[in-house]
């Protein structure tokens, strides 16, 4: 189906169910109920960041999770993706689609010009110079390029703008030729609220769609020749291939990929800022894919999906909640536990986050995805062995 | 050129600091062969200790004075910090005024045992997994040492003054024969530049004069051999790592006075001296320490008006942009050795 094998369409399928019904699925709880204050995740704006970081990190994937080339400053696509699409924005209309294809053309050739310097030393080196192609562009974007920019104060779009494709009644945020993003519907039934808005599923099918296309470069011929390079470069050079061509395909699609998401990003929220480029975002990026699990394809989503809803999560949480939680305990034991937990929760969040990290790069270097299959593989072993033993038994 | 005399001062004190920890890093890299990500977070766990020694000589007690009243009129309540009442109001005063010199005291012993834990607890299960794992894992122990920090001290920096002696400028150019106040310089920065030659000196010294540092050396270069002439090259790798560490530290705890120590200082400093390492070439140690301060020196003259003028906004990326034309016009960086992190 699709140009897809059985096991790629199901996967595939059960992607597409997931961003469609993310309203529904991750609102498990009564909106109202302490659970659900606390653990629901289905409202909009985490939402978006969901489909969004997974559109970044699906695109990073191709580079690393194929390449083997560590990428330290992918979030600099990501920022000249959303000032591309302010731009729009500012000159155009608020109309989404210019500025979405702007911000893709712009990131792929600001890709073409950083991959092809890059691309020219491998290993560590090559994670060294994306990181200072990165770091260049956050320093420039907050001090010379301050016109284009609008330096610290971020770029926005202003009343005075010309915005020459402005309607007398066009929407005046960003909107789908009149269907504007942050509009939404929410649907009430008994104590659960579920609110379904355009942005997000215009986010929702754009990941769809990078997913699918992530599965077919997986699966091409271009997808071997980018493994085989992980595996063993020298090796195809000798074969008399010139492998620079297909990395810097990569480099560049996956360069696209964030350029799409810094427009999306931008779409649902038209204004930037120098600090998406800077070099914390782009580790960012890193741990997303490498949680997730690399070079596998539903890893990287599974990946950006887990830090967002724990961020926002684990942020959200303070001692009055843990409190709450431990109500049934002794009061010593209550009082003990939460000042344990405390230094991880609330502003803590990041230091959660790199033990979280550390756990998964020295335990699980395939990330979740092989955690899974690690357990999986668990059950159907030992159910092996029950049908082993079953069959040992009426032999004696 | 009194002018260009204090750009070159200024590019001192950075460059010894990138020269420090850079030169740690490539110790790190040059004998296990792990990419340490983790190297400016010992940076900034050195200028912590210095925070640390402040604050614990700083500990007192109360003695209520009936001789004198506060405003309103109780006894008044003295603070009696430990040092004073040990060893006399003079001596004690003097201690805390020199507590940042004296947490390097502190911080050899800490560092060394950290940097020993560290290695034997973590790094040494990764030497047989890739570049990229080594990197990644360190990195998570950045993040998580940088947010101990911050939990522990908070997210503001905090003041470490140096002591007394050396507050203030100098008066550089009246040396060189210049005009009184053409080149004024601040003292500590001498004094950082200093210890930082000492310090180099010393580990060069180390490596280059003694049996330990002929095998260390020996191990570098082909650490098979050493190990099949009966000599446990392991043990010995491990304490390079520890030394490599102390270094780091005595850079961070020198450095608090010029800036601050915050929660994120070692990233700042990690960033940068990663490129300083990958511009003077993986695994040489001159070639770390040249790049130091060839790169501190760059920036601090890029950062003249009369540059800024020409090039705006040169004094930002200078670093950056001259990390990438070393690394496409000499991939190996300037002094790297062939067959280093070229697989």
């Amino acid at each position: 189906m699709l140009g897809l094998n059985s096991r790629d369409f199901k996967l595939f399928i059960v992607v597409c169910i997931m961003a469609l019904a993310a309203p529904i699925l991750l609102n498990p709880f009564p909106t109202a109920s302490a659970l659900g204050e606390s653990f629901n995740a289905g409202y909009p704006a985490l939402m978006q960041r969901f489909v969004i970081f997974g559109i970044l990190v699906i695109g990073f994937n191709i580079l690393f999770g194929l390449t083997g080339y560590l990428s330290f400053g992918h979030a600099a696509f990501l920022g000249v993706g959303s000032y591309a699409a302010v731009w729009m924005f500012k000159l155009l209309s608020y109309n989404v689609v210019p500025a979405i294809i702007l911000s893709v053309i712009v990131a792929g050739l600001f890709a073409v010009v950083i991959g092809y310097v890059s691309l020219r030393r491998s290993g560590i080196y090559f994670s060294i110079l994306t990181l200072a192609f990165a770091q260049m562009s956050y320093q420039l974007a907050y001090s010379v390029f301050t016109p284009l920019t609008n330096g610290e104060t971020g770029l926005q779009v202003y009343n005075d703008d010309p915005q020459i494709l402005m309607g007398a009644n066009s929407p005046a945020s960003p909107h789908l030729f009149g269907l504007e993003m942050n509009s939404q519907y929410t649907l009430d039934i008994s104590g659960w609220s579920f609110v379904f808005q355009n942005g997000y599923y215009l986010s929702a099918i754009f990941l769809i769609l990078g997913f699918y296309l992530s599965i077919r470069i997986f699966r091409s011929p271009t997808g071997l020749m980018l493994r085989a390079i992980k595996s063993n470069q020298t090796r195809m050079s000798y074969t008399g291939i010139n492998t620079k061509p297909y990395m810097l395909a990569a480099f560049v699609i996956s360069g696209m990929y964030a350029g799409l998401a810094g427009g999306l990003l931008a779409a649902m929220d038209p204004l930037t800022g120098a600090e998406r480029m800077f070099w914390t975002a782009s580790g960012e990026i890193v741990v997303m894919a490498i949680l997730g699990g690399v070079g596998t394809l539903v890893g990287p989503v599974l990946g950006a999906g887990i830090i967002k809803y724990l961020e926002n999560i684990v942020s959200k949480i303070n001692d009055g909640i843990l409190h709450q939680w431990f109500a049934f305990m002794p009061d010593f034991l209550d009082n003990a536990l939460v000042s344990i937990i405390h230094p991880f929760i609330g502003k803590g969040w990041h230091l959660t986050l790199g033990l979280l990290f550390m756990a998964v790069v020295i335990f699980l270097p395939g990330g979740l995805v092989q955690g899974g299959q690690k357990i999986g593989g668990f059950f159907r072993r030992k159910k092996t062995d029950d049908a082993a033993d079953g069959a040992k038994t009426p032999a004696e | 050129m009194d002018a260009f005399i204090l750009q070159v001062l200024n590019g001192l004190d950075k460059g010894s600091a990138y020269a420090l920890i850079a030169l740690g890093l490539t110790l790190i890299f040059g004998t296990l062969g792990v990419v340490n990500f983790a190297h400016g977070a010992l940076f900034m766990i050195g200028a912590f200790c210095a925070v640390t020694l402040q604050k614990i000589l700083g500990i007192s007690f109360q003695t209520i004075d009936d001789t004198q009243t506060d405003f309103l009129g109780n006894p008044l309540k003295v603070d009696t910090p430990y040092v004073e009442a040990w060893f006399g109001p003079e001596m004690g005063m003097a201690i805390q005024d020199w507590s940042v010199p004296l947490a390097i005291l502190l911080v050899i012993p800490v560092m060394f045992f950290l940097g020993w834990v560290m290695e034997r607890g973590l790094i040494k299960h990764f030497y047989t997994r890739p570049h990229a794992d080594q990197i990644l894992v360190t990195f998570g122990l950045a993040i998580v040492v940088g947010e101990l920090i911050k939990a522990f001290y908070g997210a503001n920096p905090i003041q470490t003054p140096a002591p007394d002696m050396f507050i203030g400028t100098l008066d550089v150019g009246v040396w060189l024969g210049m005009d009184a106040g053409s080149v004024a310089y601040p003292k500590w920065r001498l004094v950082y530049f200093a210890f930082s030659a000492v310090t180099i000196g010393a580990v060069f010294a180390f490596l280059q004069f003694t049996t330990f540092g002929m095998v260390v050396r020996a191990g570098m270069a082909d650490r098979e051999t050493v190990g099949l002439l009966g000599i446990d090259i392991d043990k010995r790798f491990t304490f390079m790592f520890g030394l490599a560490a102390a270094v780091a530290g005595m850079a961070g705890v020198m450095y608090t006075p010029i800036l601050s120590p915050h929660y994120n200082i070692g990233m700042d400093f990690l960033v940068l001296s990663f490129v300083v390492v990958v511009v003077g070439g993986m695994g040489s140690l001159p070639g770390a320490v040249l790049a130091g301060f060839m790169l501190g020196i760059l920036q601090s003259f890029a950062s003249m008006n009369e540059v800024k003028a020409v090039i705006p906004g040169i004094d930002q990326i200078i670093i950056y942009l001259v990390a990438i034309i070393i690394l496409l016009t000499r991939p190996r960086g300037l002094m790297g050795r062939k067959g280093v992190m070229e697989e």
